[in-house]
């Protein structure tokens, strides 16, 4: 069998069956179980047969680029795959769970208001996953992984007309984009390292690596602990392991593969796949195994007091999690692998089978009733010392709300005392006064250039999260969002080797973005009141409204839907390996951007719907 | 010490209008919204719309797209048009729904949470539900509450100055709470400040959650719901929820200032005194209308039947009321015409609890008001028990769940790819057999001297078994034309994964299966000192007539039999031919329901049919094992001819009663006492759970996450969801019971008033009553506490 046919059927397959299931009608649930069940049936006979194949050949890994899609002298951002034992096994699981899922919800879902839409997104996720574990290279990953992190939004904000699903899934996503910082960092610092674009194969050729490593140290670490950081995000691990419960918000089957399963084990993917690069890295190595360990020990307590099944399971899946992120670090691949499919398909099955624990544990309190009234030892009263602690999942919760998210809130509000008006026109005025300075980049003194860039992404940095915490007007925050990647685009074009075209690259999907969305709010504005004081829930008058929103939103925040996901990539190109600083306000403002236009989103379109003449849920349910 | 009993009777009446739930492991039914069932029907409603927001009504353009359907009729439009003044025909069809109502509740703190600018709720929540439910739970937590046999508060206080981490984040608040003496008035006033917004205030905060305050205002009544009794007491939630508050606000605002400070404007709390609005009010002719022309399609049929009895009686079967026996019985009786049903509630008049073997726990089989005396035990050799080790809490440990992972993992993957692919009997599966052991003996008669050491009667007496079996005999007219063979059916219902299992079973016997209830009656009928002691009070049941004990599994569509070895020989062959009878009707009832099941071929050969809708008992994926009472609306209190071979559509509950020996109503009156808070309770959470499954049902139970075995929520931090979920109400359609007695009007209502609480439900309409007088042959209402003619029912019925 040839290595593309396989690799294009896998990932075609859900591909076309997520575009033929977008124009299926709403009311025909069987079509839209069956296309997403035969294709993953068919995804699942297809690696298995390949398996075989590949087993039979030698089990060597191959590695095929796909295509160029932006190339330019020292830049190639190109679409790599690569398959090996990793790749197969992930995609196994990921086949066979999504398989029995869907069969399952094909049932359970029946006559559910959402039936279309949640197949829609399991295909979608379906994509994002199988991208992710055949990709070759690390843009090729961050495709995946962006589309990983909008299924996961639309999953567990199924229930979007009431408010904790969808403050949860924006919650669950602030802590997703956390951990994009650290893909994005981690591609722009590998691309110094190498000076191009690479492959994950050529990533492990241990001669050269080791001759770079050597170099650079200091940035093998940085790049290693980016990677931590992308796959503790995902995956759960401390200090971010608060949102799992919270994802639990969808129908149990989604809850339970996605976060039973597939998604919390990228995580441990992303560092499998990375491993040859940081396994001679002691430094890493330990912090990885103390960071795991820490990870197991807590969750583990913090799983004990949980009185929700759901919760309880989540927290002894990031445990074991946790314990499989040590066997990563020791180096025990085969064993991580064997652990990572053990725990999906557990973990998946408790999922499933929580509502019957109602009956299952009452029938057994029936005979065998323990009830502590024995006396405490001093050791348990010791241990009890803890609970409160633990009830509170030893803060992790609060600690991402008031380390990162309140200062944020007090950076973007403290401007609260300039009119938006008076603030827009400074901002335009800002932004013109840097392409003078552009056009007369000639005169400048390099003192002055070279400060110029971090300037620049410092004032953008501001305008993102003014538009993240912008309570008010919706138009306003959109713009601020657009005119964010503006002072990028402007912030690099001071950076040497800077063509042009880039900026056509970047911005011209986020503009196309913004006007198209500008244009819908307008419009919606002249019959409802729309504000990001409150969630809305418009969609429920406007669903294609909402919908095409959505698309916008994502433009806006470089989602591969248009060329600003290149140029996203393509401008971090230009940032050298000493402007740090640059960098890292540069990521952080892609990532708050993503945040802001989200909540737009969710704000305006999703929640309790605000016109109470239908059935509303209350807030806390 | 006045502000005090002030707050205490403020709580005591706030807490009337949560929602009366218990926990999961007993679902009754009620009317969801009792508190208001001192006012007319339609004023309750209006009054908890305006109260609370609720949806108390079908919308609009809802009612209107049924009139288009022909679901709603010009004539009883026009009748219940002309009972409503001061709106306008054109508005029935013009008047454009409100779109943005604000209830009274809720208000108050909502001017306030535009000031603060923050959402209060939002923060608080979370952890209190979290402490609340992690003290309340009954088997989940792996580590539970360290209760140490104390109290919430007690506990509360013991655990904070013990532990490492404080409940709260500041110092004022935490200090408040460990002081036993700062009450809950002095929390109001450090928060509210104006005492006469305290009462504004607490409504607002508890129904912003008004599940978990509904579960512990029931638990702080009655601790013995719970398995494991936990002492609460409703005020100290209270306390700690404003302690909470305090604390987020002082971090939130420096040191909180009074929300009496705000100038915020109050609302009057009194549901006496609301006026309609002509939204309301449209809509109550709309469901008055909608009503009808139900009512008059089945009035007019009872109508047009002939009302005969049988000539020669063949078998007799006797049934529980539940609405889902009346297709069974139609299917035996139309595949045999001797056949004779009745219909009586499920418990068969007996009151017990029953202990199963091997445990140390009762279970009432009672209904639910009912406070036993009685115990019937369980005597067996083998325990029922299935391990599951998915659900064990070894596997979220670390190092056993590291082993298990690795190994039980993958046994898992195949257990998961056999319960979907193919589906089959499991240990998740709850199945009404499991109520009782079939080859178990059961302590239905009673020896002197054995009373359990808290004073419960283990067993009946004969004098009292005799009580049981002739009462029952008598309220159903069973009197006389006894069959060799009586089958006493119990139900029990079958599924998988279903959190709402308990509201499946028989609602007489608290939401359990009847199997004990009916093997008890039948070993009491069949007693030869019962038969005698009958005798002495004139019932004659000649010796060659034989009881048996059935459980009918309304899922499965199956019968089971009970002792059939006590069967005498001669009676075997009846046996055999009924067994066969059954069994066919059960065929054929599985095929009538699975009209309603979207998923299943109706049409296919009868077998498979049967065996795909017993499939669904089994399929965790299956959210519908059943329909259950969905679609209910009447319930029918008279002789079997008087609706036998109408096609009532599994809408009814039929309970037999002869009007012939009960000339004064008193069995009727007993009858009619359990009818309207039973059936009556059924149909209007049905109607409630439907007309807004958002805030007075359950929602979609897809979602739904299982807290502390107490109830579902939806994720992990959601309040507690209390109703029906939807799937189990989307096929209702909401109507008001409609009882139809089969006795003389005036004789119905001195029945119903014989009981104050019987006639509140009739005379406020919140379930309908027409009489039908047998022998003048002619229906009346009930309406506004005074029988009517009924209009159309010129022509009499033909006699029999």
């Amino acid at each position: 069998m040839n290595i593309t046919y396989f690799v294009h059927g896998y990932l075609g397959l859900p591909i076309a069956s997520f575009l033929i299931s977008l124009f299926l009608p709403v009311k025909k649930e069987g079509a839209l179980s069956v296309l997403s069940y035969s294709t993953a049936f068919l995804q699942l006979l297809l690696v298995c047969l390949f398996t075989g194949f590949w087993i039979f050949q030698g089990a060597e890994p191959i590695q095929f680029k796909e295509i160029s899609v932006y190339r330019s002298e020292n830049y190639d951002f190109f679409i790599d795959f690569l398959v090996d034992k990793l790749t197969l096994t992930y995609a196994f699981l990921g086949a066979a769970l999504t398989f029995l899922i869907t069969i399952y919800s094909r049932y359970y879902l029946h006559r559910e208001a959402g039936y279309k839409r949640f197949f829609n997104t399991i295909l979608f996720f379906n994509i994002g996953y199988s991208t992710i574990i055949f990709s070759g290279n690390m843009e090729t990953l961050f495709i995946g992984w962006e589309i990983l992190g909008v299924s996961s939004f639309l999953l567990i904000a199924f229930y979007r007309e009431r408010l904790l699903p969808v403050k949860n899934a924006l919650k669950v996503f602030s802590v997703y984009r956390i951990g994009d910082i650290g893909v994005i960092l981690a591609m722009w610092l590998l691309h110094h390292f190498w000076h191009e674009n690479v492959t994950f194969l050529q990533m492990n050729q241990t001669v050269s690596l080791h001759e770079h490593l050597a170099q650079n140290s200091s940035v093998g670490l940085l790049i290693a602990t980016l990677f931590y950081i992308a796959a503790a995000a995902k995956s759960a691990q401390l200090p971010f392991s608060s949102w799992l419960p919270r994802a639990m918000e969808g129908p149990t089957p989604s809850s339970a593969i996605f976060y039973g399963s597939m998604s919390v084990h990228i995580g441990a993917f992303l560092l499998l796949r990375t491993l040859h690069f940081w396994e001679n890295q002691i430094y890493f190595k330990v912090g990885l195994v103390i960071a795991g360990l820490l990870t197991a020990l807590i969750s583990t307590v913090i799983s004990r007091v949980q009185s929700t099944i759901k919760s309880q399971i989540a927290y002894a899946s990031i445990a074991q999690i946790g314990l499989i992120f040590i066997e990563i670090a020791l180096g025990w691949e085969n064993v991580a692998l064997v652990h990572i499919v053990g725990n999906a398909f557990l973990r998946t099955y408790q999922l499933l089978i929580s509502p019957s624990i109602v009956s299952y544990k009452i029938r057994e309190q029936q005979y065998e009733l323990q009830e502590a009234v024995v006396q405490k030892s001093a050791f348990d009263r010791w241990v009890d010392r803890y609970y409160m602690l633990s009830l509170k999942e030893w803060n992790l919760d609060n600690a991402l709300f008031k380390w990162l998210w309140n200062p944020l809130k007090k950076i973007g509000r403290g401007w609260k005392v300039l009119n938006f008006r008076y603030i827009f026109w400074l901002k335009a005025f800002i932004l013109l006064f840097g392409l003078i300075l552009r056009a007369n980049e000639a005169l400048l003194p390099t003192e002055v250039k070279q400060r110029l860039p971090f300037f620049f992404a410092l004032w953008g940095f501001l305008m993102a999260v003014k538009a993240f915490t912008e309570r008010d007007s919706v138009r306003k925050s959109l713009t601020l969002v657009m005119l964010n990647h503006a002072s990028i685009s402007l912030a690099l074009s001071f950076n040497a080797h800077f063509d042009n075209a880039h900026h056509i690259w970047y911005l011209s999907g986020i503009l196309l973005a913004w006007a198209l969305g500008y244009w819908l709010l307008t419009r919606m504005r002249k019959t409802e009141w729309i504000s990001l004081d409150n969630f809305y829930g418009h969609i429920y008058e406007y669903p294609k409204t909402g919908f095409v929103f959505l698309l916008v939103c994502l433009g806006l925040s470089g989602f591969p839907i248009t060329p600003s996901f290149v140029g996203e990539d393509l401008i971090f190109s230009h940032i050298e390996l000493n402007q740090l600083g640059l960098a890292f306000f540069t990521a952080f403002s892609l990532v708050i951007n993503g945040l802001a236009t989200m909540r737009i989103y969710a704000r305006v379109f999703l929640g309790p719907h605000v016109k109470n003449y239908h059935q509303i849920a209350k807030r806390s349910s | 010490m006045n502000e005090n009993q002030n707050l205490a009777q403020l709580i005591h009446e706030l807490a009337h209008y949560l929602p009366s739930q218990a926990p999961l492991k007993d679902f009754i039914h009620h009317n969801t919204l009792h508190a208001f069932q001192q006012l007319p029907f339609h004023k309750g409603l209006h009054a908890a719309q305006q109260l609370f927001g609720y949806q108390t009504y079908l919308t609009l353009d809802d009612y209107r797209q049924r009139y288009e359907n022909g679901e709603i009729s010009e004539a009883s439009l026009a009748l219940a048009f002309k009972k409503q003044d001061d709106v306008s025909m054109n508005q029935l069809f013009s008047l454009e729904a409100t779109s943005q109502l604000q209830s009274k509740v809720g208000s108050y703190r909502l001017q306030w949470k535009k000031k603060l600018g923050f959402d209060l709720d939002a923060r608080v929540h979370p952890l209190l539900f979290r402490i609340v439910n992690s003290f309340l739970d009954q088997g989940i937590a792996i580590w539970r509450f360290p209760t140490n046999g104390l109290p919430f508060l007690a506990a509360l206080r013991q655990m904070e100055s013990e532990n490492t981490a404080s409940i709260f984040t500041g110092e004022r608040a935490r200090n408040c709470f460990l002081n036993p003496a700062f009450k809950l008035i002095d929390a109001l006033d450090l928060l509210v400040g104006d005492q006469s917004a305290y009462e504004n205030y607490l409504y607002d905060q508890q129904f912003a959650h008004p599940g978990y305050s509904g579960m512990i205002a029931q638990i702080a009544n009655r601790p013995s719901l719970l398995v494991l009794e936990r002492a609460i007491a409703f005020e100290d939630f209270l306390l700690l929820e404003c302690l909470l508050e305090i604390d987020t606000l002082d971090q939130h605002h420096g040191n909180w200032i009074p929300s009496s400070k705000f100038g915020l404007e109050t609302y009057q709390f009194d549901p006496n005194n609301l006026l309609s609005t002509t939204e309301q009010k449209l809509k109550a002719i709309w469901q008055d209308a909608y009503e009808w022309t139900y009512y008059n399609q089945v009035l007019e049929s009872l109508q047009q039947k002939e009302n005969h009895e049988l000539l020669e009686v063949g078998s007799i079967g006797i049934f529980c009321i539940d609405d889902r026996e009346c297709s069974i019985r139609r299917h035996i009786e139309r595949l045999d015409p001797s056949f004779l049903s009745f219909g009586t509630p499920g418990h068969f008049n007996i009151e017990t609890y029953f202990q199963p073997f091997g445990s140390s726990q009762r279970t009432k089989i009672c209904p639910a008001p009912v406070q036993p005396t009685h115990l019937i035990i369980e005597h067996s050799v083998a325990q029922k028990k299935d391990k599951e080790w998915h659900f064990d809490a070894r596997s979220h440990g670390l190092i056993v769940g590291w082993v298990l992972t690795h190994t039980y993992g993958f046994w898992s993957a195949l257990k998961l790819a056999l319960s979907i692919l193919w589906p089959s009997k499991n240990t998740m599966a709850v199945s009404s057999k499991q109520h009782m052991d079939a080859e178990a003996m059961l302590s239905v008669e009673h020896m002197p001297g054995q009373f359990t050491p808290d004073g419960l009667q283990i067993g009946f007496t004969v004098a009292q078994m005799t009580q049981i079996v002739g009462g029952m005999l008598k309220s159903i007219g069973l009197q006389k034309g006894f069959s060799s063979l009586i089958y006493i059916v119990a139900h029990g219902s079958s599924s998988a994964n279903n959190t709402h299992y308990a509201g499946y079973d028989c609602g007489a016997c608290s939401g359990r299966p009847g199997s004990v209830n009916a093997r008890a009656f039948a070993q009491m009928a069949n007693h030869q000192l019962v038969r005698r002691a009958l005798r002495e009070t004139g019932l004659y049941i000649p010796d060659h007539v034989h009881f048996v004990a059935v459980l009918q599994d309304t899922a499965m569509d199956e019968f089971s039999y009970f002792d059939i070895q006590q069967i005498p020989m001669d009676l075997m062959t009846v046996f055999e031919k009924d067994r066969a009878l059954f069994s066919k009707a059960c065929e054929q009832n599985a095929i009538e329901r699975s009209k309603k099941f979207a998923t299943v071929n109706s049409l296919a050969n009868p077998r498979s049919v049967h065996k795909k809708v017993q499939l669904r008992t089994v399929s965790l994926f299956e959210p519908r094992p059943e329909l259950n009472h969905a679609t209910n609306a009447l319930c029918i209190v008279g002789r079997r001819q008087f609706s036998r071979d109408v096609f009532l559509d599994r809408r009814a509950f039929l309970n037999s009663y002869d009007y012939r020996v009960d000339p004064t109503g008193e069995a009727l009156s007993g009858i009619l006492n359990a009818v309207a808070p039973v059936c009556g309770g059924i149909n209007l959470e049905y109607y409630f759970s439907r007309v807004d499954n958002e805030q007075l049902g359950a929602g979609s139970k897809l979602p739904h996450n299982v807290m502390g075995l107490l109830g579902v929520a939806n994720g992990v931090d959601g309040d507690l969801r209390t109703g029906l979920p939807s799937q189990m109400i989307e096929l209702h359609d909401p109507y008001r019971l409609l009882v139809i007695v089969e006795q003389k009007p005036q004789v119905v209502y001195e029945a119903i008033t014989r009981n104050p609480n019987t006639f509140e439900w009739f005379a406020n309409e919140w379930v309908r009553l027409v009489a039908y007088d047998p022998e003048a042959h002619y229906f009346s209402v009930f309406e506004q506490g005074a029988f009517e003619p009924y209009a159309s029912s010129v022509t009499s019925k033909r006699a029999s």
